[in-house]
């Protein structure tokens, strides 16, 4: 059944605080304009932050100190030269006309050329894109791989010894910075062992395992704080659903504990660690800008630093505000799936 | 004849504190504080010395403990130094946060309204940014240095600490004692300073705490990507950063500084998880 159909088939009968379980609903065409009018006002919400984003992007840039003009031309360039230039790329026009120029372009998907390299912005961060997409999907896929089931074992053996060694792992995870957990597998994984490549990356086109191989290493680095972070969500969330009514209900039936975790609580405690996840992804997003340094990894935060580096304006506004709206898409796509996570937002 | 009210309370208090997490968390914290104090009147080596004879020295050679980097420079002097940086870089980031995001969302708790609205819509965008993010575009706006990323985290974590003020307000507002306030003709301000904050303060500390550690690692990471802590000031991101360099020279270099960090981080996170535990066991029989 697609997300939608599903969408349509809430029980009338579902209150809040009513536990969700498998079937037993009947379609009721009234909860097709309340699905209709949570994802138009979600819509619209996405719409005007990724507007601010925009205009907070341009104003924190527009502060930078050093002309791009006096950049391109060095310091000993003539006032006539370095006005003409300021013409020729329009940072002559006043702000307020710059950014909806800026914003016209992006609108159109036409993000102009860099200052500095004369290449066009939109082509260069598309080509970034796809290192740093596959790299954070691998990051975060490794992350709840190890995440999910490991803070629902520490939940269901609570406070013994699993709990314990998994709580002070994800304890530890907390503390490591990514980037030194890359540096540490460099230097066993790559340097002294050379199990995996130190970094580079040769290119989906042109070596596809190598390209994978490239990428292990930094996921496992990124994975590995956010991790131990959504571990301790989901053993929080699980704790929470198993101190519920409806578990106790459920075990007085003749359930087992394991099997009213399985039936009636895991679904449950996804709602919180979803939220999580949505964040986590915004994180794990910047995470890759300083993971893509310790590998030397061709991807988007690779090419914003550059950029800052270079002082190329035009290019640093445009990366710092894809990277943005993909995160925003992320959190939009992950509030969008309550609605079919929990029958019950369908009903607020 | 023993009374059920006898409870000896003082002993209820110290088990209160008596928790193994605020233990190792203020003794890790401890033992940061008193490097940086003591790095002030004396370092084994100076931090600062450069002696290209003695480059790269293993653990224990020469007399440096834990060996030298590329210009020979002593890395325990190195990482003393350093953590006075990180406490620093620590107490002004939260500090920032603290200044600006607690007035903000004591404003949205206590005018409610279009201001609340206001305020949470603005710190929902915030969240776009990650801070890391945030601070990378705010250092490339300020230049470079210790001060810009102190301000770039601070500004960063603003929104968290306003959500939390304004969170943590909305239910003392609506308790008698501030309705009484109210009815004696207090105002608005009186009532959230006097009133609301002493109420909230232990959520604010461990959420101060909590940020702490958060700033270590954002400024180690700016530092490491080169647009933090600027040399020749010792930084442990800084000191990562020269590690790459030379990781298939001296593979080890990059464990000190990165250790050092991992156990700040790891002090502070079980400092804030054990004073909240401390300060409202309620939270905790829900957590665990």
């Amino acid at each position: 059944m697609g997300v939608w159909q599903c969408a349509l088939v809430a029980s009338p009968s579902l209150r809040s605080g009513t536990p969700l379980t498998h079937g037993g609903r009947t379609p009721t065409p009234s909860t097709i304009p309340t699905v209709l009018v949570l994802v138009v006002r979600r819509l619209l919400i996405f719409a005007v932050t990724l507007w601010a984003a925009s205009v907070v992007v341009f104003v924190v840039l527009s502060v930078l100190p050093g002309d791009p003009a006096t950049l391109i031309l060095g310091t000993q360039a003539t006032p006539e030269s370095l006005a003409a230039l300021r013409a020729e790329l329009g940072l002559d026009r006043p702000v307020v006309v710059q950014y909806l120029d800026w914003l016209g372009g992006v609108v159109s998907g036409d993000l102009g050329t860099s200052y500095i390299s004369g290449l066009p912005i939109g082509e260069q961060i598309l080509d970034r894109l796809a290192v740093t997409i596959p790299l954070a999907a691998f990051g975060i896929t490794l992350s709840i791989l190890g995440a999910v089931p490991a803070g629902i074992a520490a939940a269901a053996r609570h406070r013994r010894l699993p709990d314990a060694m998994i709580s002070t792992a994800s304890q530890l995870g907390l503390a490591v910075p990514a980037f030194w957990a890359g540096l540490m597998f460099v230097t066993f994984l790559a340097v002294r062992w050379r199990i995996f490549p130190a970094g580079g990356f040769p290119g989906w086109s042109e070596d596809f395992w190598g390209s994978v191989r490239a990428l292990v290493l930094p996921a496992v680095s990124l994975a590995l704080v956010q991790g131990a972070i959504l571990t301790r969500y989901v053993r929080s969330a699980v704790l929470e659903v198993l101190g519920e009514d409806f578990i106790r209900t459920a075990r007085a039936k003749g359930l087992t504990r394991s099997a009213a975790l399985w039936r009636h609580g895991l679904r449950n405690a996804a709602i919180p660690v979803v939220t999580i996840l949505g964040l986590q992804l915004a994180a794990l997003l910047a995470g890759t800008v300083v993971i893509e340094s310790v590998f030397v990894l061709p991807g988007l935060g690779n090419l914003l630093l550059q950029a800052i580096t270079r002082r190329d304006l035009l290019l640093v506004q445009s990366a710092a505000f894809v990277i943005t709206a993909v995160i925003l898409a992320v959190n939009l796509l992950v509030d969008l799936t309550y609605p079919f996570i929990d029958p019950r937002v369908r009903r607020t | 004849m023993t009374d059920i009210f006898d409870v000896p309370e003082l002993e209820v208090r110290r088990r209160r504190w008596r928790r193994p997490n605020l233990i190792v968390g203020a003794v890790l914290v401890g033992l940061v504080v008193a490097t940086a104090a003591v790095s002030y009147v004396w370092t084994p080596f100076d931090p600062e010395q450069v002696n290209v004879a003695d480059r790269f020295l293993g653990v224990g050679e020469a007399g440096h403990l834990l060996g030298t980097d590329q210009f020979g420079r002593d890395i325990a002097s190195q990482l003393m130094v350093g953590a006075r940086n990180t406490l620093f870089v620590g107490v002004l980031a939260v500090s920032i946060a603290i200044a600006v995001g607690i007035p903000l969302g004591g404003v949205a708790a206590v005018r409610r309204g279009w201001v609340e609205e206001l305020v949470m819509r603005l710190s929902d965008l915030m969240f776009a940014f990650p801070a890391v993010l945030l601070a990378i575009l705010l250092v490339a706006a300020l230049g470079p240095s210790t001060t810009s990323a102190m301000v770039a985290i601070g500004l960063a974590y603003v929104p968290i600490v306003a959500r939390v003020t304004r969170g943590a307000s909305l239910p003392v507002l609506e308790r008698d004692f501030v309705r009484a306030a109210r009815g004696y003709g207090r105002g608005r301000v009186f009532i959230f300073v006097r009133h609301v904050l002493p109420n909230i303060a232990s959520v604010l500390i461990v959420q101060a705490t909590v940020l702490f550690a958060l700033a270590i690692l954002a400024e180690a990471a700016l530092s490491f990507l080169g647009i933090g802590t600027q040399p020749p000031t010792p930084s442990w991101g800084r000191s990562l950063n020269d590690a790459q360099t030379f990781i298939s020279v001296a593979p080890t270099l990059a464990l000190w500084p990165g250790l050092a960090i991992a156990l700040s981080v790891l002090g502070f996170n079980l400092l804030g998880d054990g004073l909240r535990d401390a300060l409202d066991p309620r939270l905790e029989v829900r957590r665990t």
